[in-house]
C-alpha cells in the first residue's frame, strides 16, 4: 500500500532522431511527458498541427470503414465481448502492415465509396417509389402520358379536385364556355385528393378548354414519357430491381473486404499511435539542432530506461529528485486484494502531495461494510460466483475493470459470511418452502442473531462498527503527522479526539438512556467512571488550547480551540450516519421476505410451484440489484464523507505515461 | 374490524401511497436527464443509470415499513388482530416518517440526481463524486426508516 516513489526526468538529443527517440518512448510506456512548458527565446515549439491532423482524420476514416463493415457483415460479438479485452498482435505484424499501408489506405477508401453507393442505389429506389405511387392512380389510362392528340384532336390530361364525376366537369365547362361542345371528359381515376381525368377536344377549342378547367382548379400530369402508365411503372419497377441487385453486388464486396478487418483495426490503431505522437512532439522544446523531452518516471524504471536510451541513441539522460515546488503525479501500488479497492479511492481522488495511499485500511473496511449492508448468504454466493466466473473466463479484460469485479468478488465472500451470521437465505426462503410445499417448518438459526427480530442490538452494533471505522481514520491521519515527525500535530489533533471521544462514550455506556437503548447494562467501577472524566475533560483540555496554535494571538487561539470543539456535532452526525448498516441491512431481508411470501401465496400444488418459482427469480433478482446498487453507494458514501473526512483530502494527478492507446489492439512489443 | 386497525393499515397504506410518490417523481425527472444523455452518448448509459435509480430507495423503505406494519396487524397471515384505536393511532403515527420524509426526500433527491447526471456528462471521471451529492439527501429518508421500524416494531400489539 503506497505511492510508488517517482522520479523527474530530463532528455536531450539531436534533433534529427526525435521521432524515433519518441516512437521508442511511446513503445515502453514509462514516461508521463510535461507538456504544459514555457518557450524560450532559443527553444521553441514545433507546429505540428497539420501532420496530427492527418492522422486523425485518418483514425476516423479507418473507424468509418470499420463501422461500415460492422454494418453489412456484422461480427459475431457475445454479450460479454467487452470483457474480453484486446487481441494480442506481434509487432512483426504491425511492421509488415506499415509496409502495406497504401494498399489499406485504398481499401479504407473504397469501403467508403462502395457505401456512398450503397446509398445512391437506395436514394434512386426512394425516387421509384414515390413515382410508382404517383402513377397509380392512372392506370386505367391506355394511351402513352405524352400523348398530345391526333390530327384534329387535342387530348388534355392531368388532374382536377376530389370527388368529380364527368357530368359535373361538364358542366363547369358549360357553365364558364357554353359554346363549345365538341369534347369529351373521360374520369379516369378519383381518390380523396385528386380526379384523374382525360379530356379529347377539337384543336380549335382546346385552349379555351384547358382555360376553363384550368379556372376550375385543373394542373397537367406531371409525367412525361412515351409509355403509358403501366408501362411507366413496369420501367421503374425494373429500375428498383437493378437497384436491389447492384446493392446487393456491392454488400457481397463489402462482405468481401470484411476479412480485412483485422487488418483495418491495426492500421486504425496505428495512425492512432501516429496521431499521439505528432501531439507530443507539437508540446517539446527545440532549438536549431537539439530538443529536450521532460517528465516523471517511476524510480523502478528509472535505470532500464537510462540504459535502453543510451544504448540505442546519443543523447543526455538525467533523472533528479521531484523538485518541492512541483506536484508528481501519482501512480499506486498495492497487493492484489487491496488494488481490487483503487478504483473506489481513484474517484475519489488520488493521494495529493504527501499523503499516504489509504487503499489497505479502506479496502478492508469497504468489504466489511459492503457485506454488512447485503448480508444475505445467497445473495452473496452469487455474486462471489458471478464475479470468480467473469474473472476466471476473461483474464485480458481492462485493468480497472478486472479490479472491480474483484472488489465485488470479496464483497461477495463478506456478504456470504454476514448473512450466515444474520440467517439470511433469500430471506427466509428455506423457511417458507418447507412450510409451504412439504408442510415440516425448517429454520435456520442464525449464527449470531437475526437484526430483525432484534433491532436495537443491531442499531448499537452499526454504530459500534462505525466508531471503530472512524477511529481507523482518526488513527491513519495519526500515523500521517508522525510520518511527517510532527508530535505536536500528533498529540493535538489526534490523540487529544481519541481521548474525548472515547471518555464521552464511556460516561454515555452505564447511563439509563444507554441501557434503555442498548437493553444491556454497564456497571462501571468508580475508578472506571473516574477514568472516563479524566479522558473527556483531558481531551477536551487539549483540543481548546491546540488546536488553535498556529494563531499567534491568545485570545483567538483560546476562542478558535473553543470553535474546534463544536466539531464534536460532526463526530455526532458521522457516527449516526453509520445506522444506514441497520437499515439497508433490514431492508435486503424484508424485501427478500415479502417475494417469498408473496411466491407461497397460491399455496402447494403444481401451481404454486410454477408461480413460486416466476416470483422467486423475479423477486430475488429485482431485489439483489437494488440492494447490491444501495450497498454499493451507501459504502462508498461511508468511506469519502465519514472516513475519508477524518485525514485524507485527496487531489493528486494520476500517472499517465506515454504510450501505444490503442482501441482494437494490444502490440506486444520486444523492449 | 375494529378502527384501530383501519387506523393501522391507513398508516401502512400511507408510508407505501407517500414514499412511493416521491420515489416516482424522483426517478422520473432523473429519468428524463438521462435519457438525453442517453441519447447523445449511449456508452454513458450504466452511469445514468445509475443515478436515475437512486432517488428510487425511498419508495422501497415506504414498502419495507408498509410490510413491516402489515404483518404487525396480522393482514398478511389473514387474521387481523382487533386492535384498540390507540394502538392503531400508534401505528400510523410510526409510519409517519418514512411516509413524510420519503415523499420529500425523494423528489429532492431526484432533482439532486438530474444535477449529477449533468456532472456525468461532462466529467465522467468525476461519477463518484457525483454519486455522493444525490446520496446525501437519501441519509434523511434513512434516519427515517430507523425511526418508523423501531417504532412499529415496539408498539405493542
Amino acid at each position: 500500500m503506497a505511492v510508488l516513489a517517482m522520479k523527474k526526468i530530463n532528455i536531450c538529443a539531436m534533433k534529427k532522431d526525435r521521432k524515433a527517440i519518441l516512437e521508442k518512448l511511446q513503445a515502453m510506456g514509462v514516461v508521463d511527458i510535461v507538456t504544459s512548458v514555457k518557450e524560450t527565446e532559443d527553444f521553441k515549439k514545433m507546429n505540428t498541427t497539420s501532420q496530427h491532423a492527418k492522422y486523425d482524420k485518418r483514425v476516423s476514416n479507418t473507424d468509418a470503414a470499420l463501422e461500415i463493415l460492422q454494418q453489412y457483415a456484422p461480427e459475431k460479438t457475445s454479450l460479454f465481448s467487452s470483457l474480453e479485452g484486446k487481441k494480442e498482435i506481434d509487432d512483426d505484424k504491425l511492421d509488415e502492415l506499415i509496409a502495406d499501408r497504401g494498399k489499406y489506405n485504398l481499401m479504407v477508401k473504397n469501403i467508403q465509396d462502395l457505401h456512398k453507393e450503397i446509398q445512391n442505389c437506395k436514394a434512386g429506389i426512394s425516387k421509384c417509389e414515390v413515382s410508382i405511387d404517383g402513377l397509380k392512380p392512372w392506370l386505367n389510362m391506355d394511351i402513352p402520358i405524352n400523348t398530345t392528340g391526333t390530327k384534329t384532336t387535342d387530348v388534355i390530361i392531368g388532374t382536377m379536385g376530389p370527388g368529380l364525376s364527368e357530368t359535373m366537369i361538364e358542366q363547369m365547362i358549360a357553365n364558364r364556355q357554353p359554346d363549345i361542345t365538341s369534347y369529351e371528359v373521360t374520369v379516369i381515376s378519383s381518390d380523396k385528393d385528386q380526379t384523374c381525368i382525360f379530356v379529347i377536344c377539337t384543336k380549335q377549342s382546346s385552349s379555351k378548354l384547358e382555360d376553363a378547367l384550368r379556372a376550375e382548379g385543373f394542373t397537367r400530369i406531371p409525367y412525361f414519357s412515351k409509355r403509358t402508365p403501366k408501362g411507366k411503372i413496369e420501367k421503374y419497377e425494373r429500375d428498383i430491381k437493378e437497384y436491389e441487385d447492384k446493392i446487393e453486388e456491392i454488400k457481397q464486396k463489402l462482405v468481401e473486404l470484411a476479412n480485412e478487418r483485422d487488418n483495418i483495426k491495426l492500421l486504425s490503431d496505428y495512425y492512432r499511435i501516429r496521431a499521439d505522437k505528432y501531439e507530443v512532439l507539437g508540446e517539446l522544446l527545440q532549438s536549431k539542432s537539439t530538443f529536450v523531452i521532460s517528465g516523471y518516471i517511476l524510480q523502478r524504471d528509472e535505470e532500464r530506461v537510462i540504459e535502453k536510451l543510451n544504448s540505442e541513441f546519443s543523447l543526455m539522460v538525467e533523472t533528479e529528485d521531484v523538485p518541492d515546488d512541483e506536484t508528481a503525479p501519482v501512480k499506486l501500488e498495492n497487493p492484489k486484494m487491496f488494488a481490487s479497492a483503487e478504483g473506489v479511492l481513484e474517484s475519489f481522488g488520488l493521494p495529493g502531495k504527501g499523503e499516504m495511499d489509504p487503499t489497505g485500511p479502506m479496502s478492508l473496511f469497504y468489504i466489511f461494510l459492503f457485506g454488512l449492508m447485503l448480508s444475505d448468504a445467497a445473495y452473496g454466493f452469487i455474486i462471489f460466483l458471478a464475479c470468480f466466473i467473469v474473472l476466471k473466463k476473461f483474464p485480458k479484460m481492462s485493468e480497472g475493470l478486472s479490479k472491480s469485479i474483484r472488489l465485488f468478488m470479496y464483497c461477495g465472500i463478506s456478504t456470504l459470511v454476514w448473512g450466515v451470521l444474520f440467517g439470511g437465505y433469500f430471506g427466509d426462503l428455506i423457511t417458507v418452502v418447507s412450510r409451504t410445499f412439504f408442510h415440516h417448518e425448517i429454520v435456520i438459526k442464525p449464527l449470531w442473531f437475526a437484526p430483525l427480530d432484534n433491532p436495537m442490538k443491531m442499531l448499537i452494533f452499526s454504530l459500534l462498527f462505525g466508531l471503530i471505522h472512524l477511529y481507523g481514520g482518526l488513527a491513519l491521519k495519526g500515523y500521517m503527522a508522525l510520518k511527517k515527525k510532527d508530535i505536536v500535530g500528533f498529540i493535538s489533533d489526534v490523540v487529544s479526539w481519541f481521548m474525548l471521544i472515547t471518555g464521552l462514550v464511556m460516561m454515555l455506556m452505564p447511563t439509563e438512556l444507554f441501557a434503555s437503548i442498548a437493553q444491556m447494562s454497564f456497571n462501571f467501577s468508580p475508578a472506571l467512571k473516574t477514568v472516563s472524566y479524566v479522558l473527556a475533560i483531558a481531551g477536551a483540555l487539549i483540543i481548546v488550547v491546540m488546536s488553535g496554535r498556529s494563531h499567534k494571538n491568545p485570545a483567538l487561539r483560546f476562542a478558535l480551540g473553543l470553535y474546534d470543539i463544536y466539531n464534536l456535532t460532526g463526530w455526532l452526525s458521522d457516527l449516526l450516519s453509520y445506522s444506514r448498516l441497520l437499515a439497508l441491512g433490514l431492508a435486503t431481508g424484508v424485501i427478500a421476505q415479502v417475494v417469498n411470501q408473496m411466491g407461497s401465496m397460491v399455496g402447494d400444488g403444481i401451481l404454486g410451484i410454477i408461480v413460486f418459482i416466476i416470483v422467486f427469480l423475479v423477486g430475488h433478482t429485482f431485489n439483489l440489484a437494488i440492494n447490491m446498487l444501495g450497498a454499493y453507494v451507501h459504502t462508498c458514501r461511508l468511506q469519502y464523507v465519514e472516513f475519508f473526512g477524518k485525514f485524507y483530502e485527496g487531489g493528486g494527478t494520476p500517472f499517465n505515461p506515454f504510450k501505444e492507446n490503442t482501441k482494437y489492439v494490444d502490440i506486444k512489443e520486444e523492449i | 374490524m375494529t378502527m384501530g386497525t383501519v387506523l393501522a393499515l391507513t398508516g401502512a397504506a400511507l408510508a407505501v401511497i407517500l414514499a412511493g410518490m416521491g420515489s416516482a417523481y424522483g426517478v422520473g425527472v432523473a429519468g428524463q436527464a438521462a435519457s438525453g444523455v442517453v441519447s447523445e452518448d449511449p456508452s454513458k448509459f450504466a452511469k445514468v443509470l445509475i443515478m436515475q435509480l437512486l432517488p428510487g430507495t425511498q419508495g422501497i423503505y415506504g414498502l419495507l415499513v408498509g410490510f413491516i406494519a402489515l404483518s404487525k396487524i396480522g393482514v398478511l397471515s389473514g387474521s387481523p388482530a382487533e386492535l384498540s384505536t390507540q394502538t392503531g393511532l400508534m401505528i400510523l403515527a410510526a409510519c409517519l416518517p418514512i411516509a413524510i420524509v420519503g415523499l420529500v426526500s425523494g423528489r429532492h433527491q431526484g432533482k439532486t440526481a438530474v444535477s449529477a447526471i449533468g456532472i456525468v456528462v461532462k466529467k465522467p471521471d468525476q461519477f463518484g463524486k457525483a454519486m455522493l451529492f444525490p446520496a446525501m439527501v437519501e441519509t434523511y429518508a434513512i434516519l427515517a426508516l430507523l425511526v418508523s421500524i423501531l417504532a412499529v416494531n415496539g408498539v405493542p400489539v
